[in-house]
């Protein structure tokens, strides 16, 4: 049992005899994260969108698309959220130049064409004498801290030595929802108490990880919404204090959840333009969310999907590669 | 939200404004931009399909021998049909006769269950109820932490245990009979994606517990998936609503459409901001009437029913348009702003409000308004009066006084006193385009021009005053509650 558990319990007991009312009993140390979980790949874990790409694949026509097919192409595409300029693009494109090797191989090169070829790394390469940052922005509930605690075990599992900074000061309970991650791998944390200054933690975890001669610092950030300025001129804040000495901004990473629709795109420009995100963590992409948009994001803002989160177990967020994506999209 | 939408379908009825008949070619033409707006709402192809054929039927046959135009035919249609897909009418809550009255949240994780049960029991709370929560989430991380520090915030108790979330239900319920609680709104886990294993604790939470009331907690900024999740959601527990989040997002929520047109059941609540209180009943003839860029005069009028205080608007608003304004009345319409909710939130109600206004209000924060409220605070009841006495020891004296500088002193006087020569020259003015509206849209955008220089709590009295324009002084409350739509009164 954690330290958190057993004060807890200490805090039960003295309150019980105070009140009547029963406070919470809880000890969260018994439903930690799982770790294990068969790592089973991604082409299973997306075989919820693979039903649909099937009706792709099942048209076999080669040269000219007819408009039936083109219409299931077209539906298709729309229900995997890919969204309906890039949709038409593709359509069009199908039209112009018809589908010499068939309609399934045609569609596949066009979302891989829209994909790209992208450095899909995280980087951590930083000048001489700083630490690198990874900072991870989102709007609320698509996962930061889940993909943080995730990331944090995949680095210390590779010999890094990595701090957290609790930088989401705003959320009830996000602090202590990452020093259990923190606790799992046995990462340093550093956090402050509840709507301190996420800036200043972020500094603090900067000094924490110079004098323990960290090799990584994963910032956390409050969720927000992209619409509000004022939050995106504190993540800009956060961002800039993350970058001075002795830290150093190697990647700042967005979390868009997978079942998100078009608004994605939206939230990809406003985060790009506040805090120059280098790349994208897609999550929950499983079986209900097909994750199309990440091609429009792509193909618009030139920004990298980099990591994949198919599933809930700490193995599970894996390397983004394209040709697998969409592999896995359209192989039966 | 539903910007898109919006934009897209005003600019439909602009241009088939313009036409004096309606072609078959036109008709197709308007339901293509419709289908297309509704898509990139994020509205379920599915739906989108339903919703086209359900505006083309109406527009069929003799009801285009009516006096209306071909395009208002179109707009009137496309109305109907958004109305009946988001339900004719609110969900009324009863309340069990005997109590509690049980609620059981569902959802996928992240669309923000434990945060909507905190919203909710607030809600009931503000309803006179005596609401309970038991945090069934054993899953994720620090979820019942979360919800026992809502919990406390909002005065409310949170039951929970290290048990099951079965056991937890069952114990939470029994416990809040117990106290005499009748409202228990119980939270459960998320998953990542529907799968048994969630849905067969919830449907076992859902046995255990008999809920009157089972809401699907949705997320606006849903996709395609909204569709598929809501029909596993109602396939297992039989929906009684939809509770819809993040609907302050940009968003153009076309999820709402989508759940609320597989399920058919209605939306009930819709959470619209961060903070514990944005969050109310769903009114679909509103949001229809919104998403068609009449805005949302109803729901407006009511909120500022129910946070304003009647006679001191009144009171400032009439020292307003006679140039008497004072320091004292602005600082009560920042408070009066300030009980309605975030600027941002207040702006989205108004109709014929620019994307760039609303972008502007929501970068004021309750920080800029409290710091203007101690400026004006740290004057003395002379000076509030006639701000033109205020000399240079004085504004130091201010400037002290509310941990300020002198600069921003100054800046809120000379910003002050310019809004009071407008006020004088609306007072005596031009008659705005917009009934009622439009003196204080073009004031706002002003000073949303200049709010680089301005004390935010400007463009807030700015807000306050549009607020308090469609009430003339009179109470009548409930009388314009019905309907689709209100005229504001014209001003005094």
């Amino acid at each position: 049992m954690s330290i958190f558990g057993r004060r807890r319990q200490k805090r039960l007991v003295a309150k019980e005899e105070r009140a009547p009312m029963p406070p919470v009993l809880v000890d969260e140390a018994l439903v930690r994260p799982r770790l294990d979980g068969n790592s089973s790949n991604l082409d299973k874990r997306l075989s919820g969108s693979r039903g649909i790409f099937d009706r792709v694949r099942a048209l076999s026509s080669s040269g000219a698309v007819s408009v039936d097919e083109l219409s299931v192409v077209e539906e298709v595409l729309l229900r995997s959220d890919v969204g309906v300029s890039t949709t038409n693009v593709i359509v069009e494109s199908l039209r112009t130049n018809g589908a010499p090797d068939g309609v399934a191989s045609a569609v596949r090169q066009e979302l891989l064409d829209a994909l790209g070829e992208k450095d899909r790394s995280l980087r951590v390469d930083c000048d001489e004498g700083r630490i690198p940052v990874w900072l991870f922005v989102g709007v609320n509930g698509v996962g930061k801290t889940t993909s943080i605690g995730k990331l944090a075990k995949r680095e210390v599992d590779a010999g890094a030595r990595v701090v957290l900074a609790a930088g989401d000061t705003f959320r009830a309970a996000a602090a202590d929802q990452l020093q259990l991650w923190a606790e799992i791998t046995g990462a340093d944390i550093v956090r402050a108490s509840e709507g301190a200054d996420p800036s200043s933690v972020v500094h603090d975890a900067l000094e924490r990880a110079k004098a323990r001669n960290a090799s990584l610092v994963l910032a956390d950030t409050a969720g927000r919404r992209h619409t509000s300025s004022n939050l995106l001129d504190e993540l800009s804040k956060i961002r800039r204090v993350a970058d001075r000495p002795p830290g150093q901004v190697t990647e700042t990473l967005l979390v868009l959840d997978a079942t998100t629709g078009q608004n994605a795109l939206t939230q990809a420009q406003e985060f790009l333009a506040a805090a120059s995100v280098t790349g994208i963590i897609l999550t929950k992409l499983d079986g209900t969310a097909r994750g199309g948009i990440v091609v429009a994001i792509q193909q618009e803002l030139g920004v990298p999907v980099k990591l994949v989160g198919v599933g809930e177990s700490a193995d599970d967020l894996v390397p983004f590669v394209p040709s697998e994506f969409v592999e896995a999209l359209l192989e039966a | 939200m539903f910007d898109a939408l919006t934009d897209r379908l005003e600019r439909l009825s602009s241009s088939l404004r313009s036409r004096g008949r309606l072609s078959d070619a036109d008709l197709d033409a308007a339901l293509e931009d419709v289908r297309t707006a509704l898509l990139e709402a994020d509205v379920e192809l599915g739906v989108v399909h339903a919703f086209i054929e359900a505006v083309r039927e109406r527009l069929s046959g003799d009801v285009l021998q009516q006096s209306l135009t071909p395009g208002q035919q179109v707009i009137k249609a496309v109305h109907e049909q958004l109305i009946e897909v988001l339900g004719s009418s609110a969900l009324k809550v009863t309340y069990a006769s005997r109590p509690p009255t049980v609620i059981l949240l569902a959802g996928l994780q992240g669309a923000g269950k434990t945060t909507t049960a905190a919203k909710l029991a607030l809600w009931f709370k503000q309803q006179g109820r005596q609401p309970y929560l038991i945090a069934a989430d054993l899953q994720r991380p620090a979820a019942v932490e979360q919800l026992r520090v809502l919990g406390s915030q909002i005065g409310v108790d949170v039951f929970s245990a290290s048990t099951t979330p079965v056991k937890v239900a069952r114990a939470g319920v029994a416990e809040a009979t117990r106290l005499g609680r009748d409202v228990v709104i119980v939270d459960t886990a998320g998953r990542l994606a529907i799968d048994e294993a969630l849905m067969r604790e919830v449907r076992d939470i859902s046995k255990t517990t008999s809920p009157h009331y089972t809401f699907l907690v949705i997320d606006a900024v849903t996709g395609q998936s909204a569709v598929e999740t809501a029909r596993a959601f109602h396939e297992s527990l039989a929906l009684s609503g939809i509770i819809v989040t993040k609907l302050d997002y940009d968003s153009r929520g076309g999820a709402v459409l989508s759940a609320r047109g597989v399920v058919g059941r209605p939306v009930v609540f819709a959470s619209t901001g961060e903070k514990l209180s944005d969050f109310d009943l769903f009114h679909p003839d509103r949001m229809a009437s919104r998403i068609l860029g009449m805005g949302d005069m109803l729901s407006l009028i009511e909120e500022a029913e129910r946070t304003m205080d009647a006679d001191v608007v009144a009171e400032s608003a009439g020292r307003m348009m006679s140039g008497q304004f004072t320091l004292d009345d602005f600082l009560s319409q920042l408070n009066q702003v300030k009980k309605m909710g975030s600027l941002g939130g207040l702006m989205k109600l108004m109709p014929g409000v620019s994307k760039e206004m609303r972008t502007a209000a929501s970068s004021i924060e309750d920080k800029d308004i409290n710091r203007v409220e101690a400026i004006v605070r740290s004057m003395t009841p002379k000076e509030r009066r006639d701000p033109s006495v205020i000399d240079a020891s004085r504004r130091t004296r201010i400037a002290k006084g509310s941990g300020t500088t002198v600069p921003a002193v100054n800046q809120l006087l000379n910003q002050f006193t310019q809004m009071r020569k407008m006020m004088k020259q609306m007072a005596g003015g031009k008659t705005p385009d917009v009934p009622g509206m439009g003196k204080m849209a073009s004031l706002a955008a002003r000073s949303a021009q200049t709010r680089e220089q301005l004390p935010a709590g400007f463009e807030a009295l700015g807000a306050g005053m549009a607020a308090g324009t469609p009430r003339p002084g009179t109470n009548s409350k409930g009388k314009k509650k019905k309907g689709g739509r209100v005229t504001p009164p014209k001003q005094r």
